[in-house]
């Protein structure tokens, strides 16, 4: 049923939304703090939506760095989207082109997370179920964007009410779900060790794509376990 | 910010947009160029996920301080059990009990 798989979408979001919030709420603060006026914050949560990258965006805009190094800047921390989209080509394959346009430009870490273990569970990743999760993660984020835009003042230090360590431990949740994946423990250690040096002798944000490709070459590398003896075929998208 | 200022701002915003669209639709738009997947690709493709939240994760492990590395530690051990909503809360109150009652 479509609208049941909306709703499913809407549920499993749901606590994606309750942890993004303070983030959003963060951005519109500190992209105001930076010379956004509230309208450019929301804009860019709008049309950009990949949090880590907006803050580097307002970062060095705040900084008066060059428009060509924000863009890159943005697209680097983005990179790893690539990956998603590559990934997530097999489990979508039967949308149509407006709803494939739609989920691309949805395309979060929870959304690709969530997308992921869905297939994996064999269930469908029908495109209600999909709209469903990325709405209620979408739309809540321009509405925080909104208020912490206006409200920015009244968050002072981040740290002191300890939202510094939300995004991480978010993310390392994300990392422990996928445990039960073949070389899961040399992948994350490998990718960790090779993410710290890179951010050591290259510097941020290039230590995103840096750390992801080692360990991805190294899951390339390591001995296949039998379910990837057969090749997977793929319809050819016309 | 005077006019000229704010419409360049914009324009950073929508070739931001723009940029990250394209990471977005990207890897969909290279794989599909291609009949099959190839086993190792596969097997490189299961390994996305986990590589790239490690690079998330590492760095702000052993940069945010001894306090977000304790915080952190706490909430992987509640992670192996509970869902990632209890990680943030019990994380949060780790790093809160230090700085507001520890120091």
């Amino acid at each position: 049923m479509t609208k049941d798989d909306f709703w499913q979408g809407v549920r499993g979001g749901f606590p994606v939304m309750v942890s993004a919030s303070p983030f959003g709420a963060l951005f519109g603060a500190l992209a105001v703090d930076n010379g956004f006026s509230v309208f450019d914050a929301v804009f860019m949560s709008a049309t950009v939506f990949a949090g880590a990258s907006q803050m580097v965006g307002i970062e060095l805009f705040g900084h008066n760095v060059q428009p060509w190094l924000i863009v890159l800047s943005i697209f680097a921390v983005n990179f790893r989207h690539v990956l998603y989209s590559a990934s997530i080509a097999r489990h979508i394959r039967h949308f149509s082109g407006l709803q494939k346009f739609f989920a691309f430009f949805l395309l979060v870490d929870p959304q690709y997370a969530e997308t992921e273990k869905r297939a994996e569970r064999g269930e469908p990743v029908t495109f209600a179920w999909y709209l469903g999760f990325g709405l209620i993660i979408y739309l809540p984020w321009q509405v925080t964007t909104l208020l912490g835009a206006i409200f920015g003042q009244m968050i002072g230090d981040p740290k002191a009410i300890g939202l510094d360590v939300l995004l991480p431990i978010y993310f390392m949740g994300l990392v422990l779900g996928f445990r039960k994946r073949d070389n899961w423990l040399p992948v994350v250690a490998v990718s960790s060790l090779a993410s710290v040096a890179a951010m050591h002798f290259v510097g941020s944000p290039w230590h995103v794509s840096i750390g992801a490709i080692a360990g991805i070459l190294l899951a390339a590398c390591l001995p296949l376990s039998k379910r990837h003896e057969e090749p997977v075929t793929l319809e050819h998208e016309v | 910010m005077d006019n000229a200022e704010h419409m360049h701002l914009i324009y950073v915003i929508l070739a931001a947009a723009v940029a990250t669209f394209l990471t977005r639709i990207g890897g969909y738009v290279m794989i599909t160029q291609m009949k099959r997947i190839p086993p190792r690709m596969e097997a490189a493709l299961n390994a996305v996920p986990a590589a790239v939240l490690s690079t998330l994760v590492a760095p702000a492990f052993l940069s945010g301080g001894w306090d977000v590395a304790a915080a952190m530690l706490v909430a992987m051990a509640v992670g192996l059990r509970l869902s990632s909503l209890w990680m943030l809360l019990v994380g949060w109150l780790a790093v809160m009990a230090i700085r507001h009652v520890l120091i």
